[in-house]
């Protein structure tokens, strides 16, 4: 029974069937597994007797023969998802201890399909960070460790608690969210494979908002056809969410194991960075290859406007915050501290309640959205974003199915290693960004190691709505790089 | 563009932030390396170029104009710091 965490949710999906266990004892296997892991710090919430309730009516269902696609399936959700009566944070003091009365689109699909809630898990505070340091509970722990080391390294972020505890196997899969990487970077920080879908595939009802038209939540898994599993229960038409685009769910593990022979696969020449790691650059080339392998034709295309993507992006998500973010005011929910009048009371709270990094983008966010700058800076941006769009569009018009980068510009990195300067945090995101600015599907696939044996990824970019092909070249690259489990140590 | 300390003071005011006159200098550092960052934009030319109202062409869905909630106040109040009688307490507005 130990070996039950390592299942992948396909397998597991297929034992329950066989009667080989129950969800009760895949669940406390998974509840066991949380404990012994807390050093990890992938939990910011542990709810044992919610699971183990869910896992009872999961088996139930499933002797009955009305088990859904994700009958007993544990799960981790990011605590940027509304879960009702159970504590949501966003990972940030000025939430306190806020109980939502209300449930999440993305979890209360989950759950009508019979996945069973384990915790809520930990992020950089409002998804604000790329390396889950600026949580409010403290960062989390990456399950991998340079070899001969015990170095603690960072998961990535702002879905950090999701990858880590994916990779270390304190769920099956977990749900996450992605403005300008959040998804796909510590995906491949961890090994596991995330993936962002289009702009509007989830509704983003019931998430912690951080910039509205950048968000999309999506899963984090071990596996490419877990994500492809845990995709069609999180996506779909939600009249609640205006973004919502009303469009059927495709059965998307159907894409596993198509081929992918004669699909065109753009490799763009502006992501061939100067000074970018020999093992990064050697990593993209071996992906072409196993694509080139199954029958995929290779084509150089160009985005000219890629390396503008990252400082638009630092102009428009600060700016979408600032105005989400007013809502955290010590009125109606959260943290309040005293003060004489209202205004210092709004400005206490905010001050005690707001993180550095929060803060520092609320500012920015204000800064270009205030009169005499809001031309100069949060217009051009919004131009320049309409430019990176077309970038892609043009690539797609001349026939290009998929597009294929690193995922990263470098492996996990140490706790504390990337402090000083916030400018060199963001430029984690410098692959990613341009997929949120366009509202394009990308997913992250492990796809090797690097010399200190730290996993790195490829990513691939697809066309709007076509998250299929993203899961059957994914699936392409999983065959060929296999998959890769953190050895334990805690 | 660069700011300066009023500027920082200013700007924390607008987005009802505390700050004290500590915390000013190394505010203002971080801010300008953010904003000397995003100064490349303004190298590209975006003469015509429409600015993104929304990435997928999509009409704005509209709900039809109905009462679907209500009779929930105590479920809305029920995270607030400071209320009575489904009221939200807050310090004294008007004189």
């Amino acid at each position: 029974m130990t070996d039950l965490t390592s299942l992948t949710i396909a397998e597991a999906r297929q034992g329950l069937a066989n009667k080989s266990f129950t969800a009760r004892e895949l669940t406390d296997a998974h509840l066991a597994a949380m404990e012994a892991a807390r050093v990890l710090n992938a939990y910011v919430l542990e709810t044992p007797d919610r699971a183990r309730e869910m896992a009872k009516q999961a088996d139930d269902k499933i002797a009955k023969g009305e088990g859904g696609p994700l009958a007993g399936i544990p799960l981790g959700i990011k605590d940027l998802f509304a879960t009702r009566d159970i504590r949501t944070t966003a990972c940030s003091k000025i939430l306190g201890n806020f109980i939502p009365p209300y449930e999440s689109t993305v979890t209360s699909q989950l759950w009508r399909d019979g996945a069973v809630l384990l915790g809520k898990l930990n992020n950089d505070e409002f998804a604000m960070g790329s390396s889950n340091e600026t949580s409010c509970f403290g960062p989390v722990t990456n399950p991998w460790r340079r070899e001969g080391s015990n170095t603690t390294l960072v998961p990535g972020g702002s879905s950090g608690g999701s990858a880590s505890a994916v990779a270390a196997q304190l769920c099956m899969g977990a749900t996450a969210t992605d403005t300008g990487g959040s998804i796909r970077q510590p995906a491949a920080f961890t090994a596991t494979v995330g993936i962002k879908p289009t702009y509007g595939r989830c509704s983003r009802w019931g998430t912690v908002a951080f910039a509205s038209s950048l968000d999309q939540a999506g899963p984090i898994a071990r596996s490419v056809r877990d994500a492809a599993i845990l995709m069609r229960s999180m996506a779909g038409h939600d009249p609640k969410d205006t973004t919502s685009v009303d469009v059927a769910v495709p059965d998307y593990e159907t894409a596993i194991g198509k081929s992918v022979k004669g699909m065109k696969i753009g490799i763009p020449k502006e992501y061939r960075l100067d000074g970018m790691p020999a093992e990064i650059e050697k990593l993209w080339s071996e992906g072409a290859a196993w694509l080139k392998a199954a029958g995929a034709e290779l084509v150089e295309v160009s985005l000219p406007h890629t390396k503008y993507a990252l400082p638009a992006y630092y102009i428009v998500a600060p700016a979408e915050a600032s105005s989400n973010l007013a809502r955290y005011d010590g009125v109606r929910y959260g943290l309040r501290e005293p003060a004489k009048n209202i205004i210092e009371m709004y400005e206490n709270t905010r001050a005690e309640g707001f993180g550095d990094e929060v803060r520092r983008r609320v500012m920015i966010g204000t800064y270009v959205l205030s009169a005499g700058y809001y031309d100069a800076y949060y217009l051009r941006a919004q131009k320049v974003r309409t430019l990176i769009k077309k970038d892609f569009e043009n690539c797609f018009a001349k026939g290009v199915h998929a597009i294929l980068t690193p995922a990263t510009p470098s492996a996990a990195f140490g706790i504390g290693e990337k402090g000083g300067d916030p400018v060199e945090m963001y430029l984690n995101d410098i692959f990613t960004v341009t997929v949120n600015m366009a509202g394009l599907p990308g997913i992250a696939v492990p796809s090797g190691k690097d010399a200190q044996g730290l996993p790195l990824g490829l990513q691939l970019i697809g066309r709007p709505f076509d998250e299929e092909t993203l899961f059957s070249l994914g699936d392409v690259i999983e065959q060929a790089a296999g998959r890769f489990t953190a050895p334990r140590w805690w | 563009m660069s700011v300066d300390a009023t500027t920082v003071r200013r700007i924390a005011h607008l987005a009802r932030i505390a700050v004290s006159d500590a915390e000013v200098p190394h505010l203002q550092g971080e801010l300008n390396a953010i904003l000397a960052f995003v100064e490349q934009l303004s190298e590209v030319n975006v003469d015509g170029v429409e600015p993104m109202t929304s990435v997928t062409p999509m009409e704005m869905k509209k709900r039809a104009d109905v009462v679907n909630d209500g009779e929930i106040a105590d479920t809305i109040v029920g995270n607030a710091p400071d209320t009575v009688n489904h009221f939200f307490l807050v310090p004294k507005v008007v004189e």
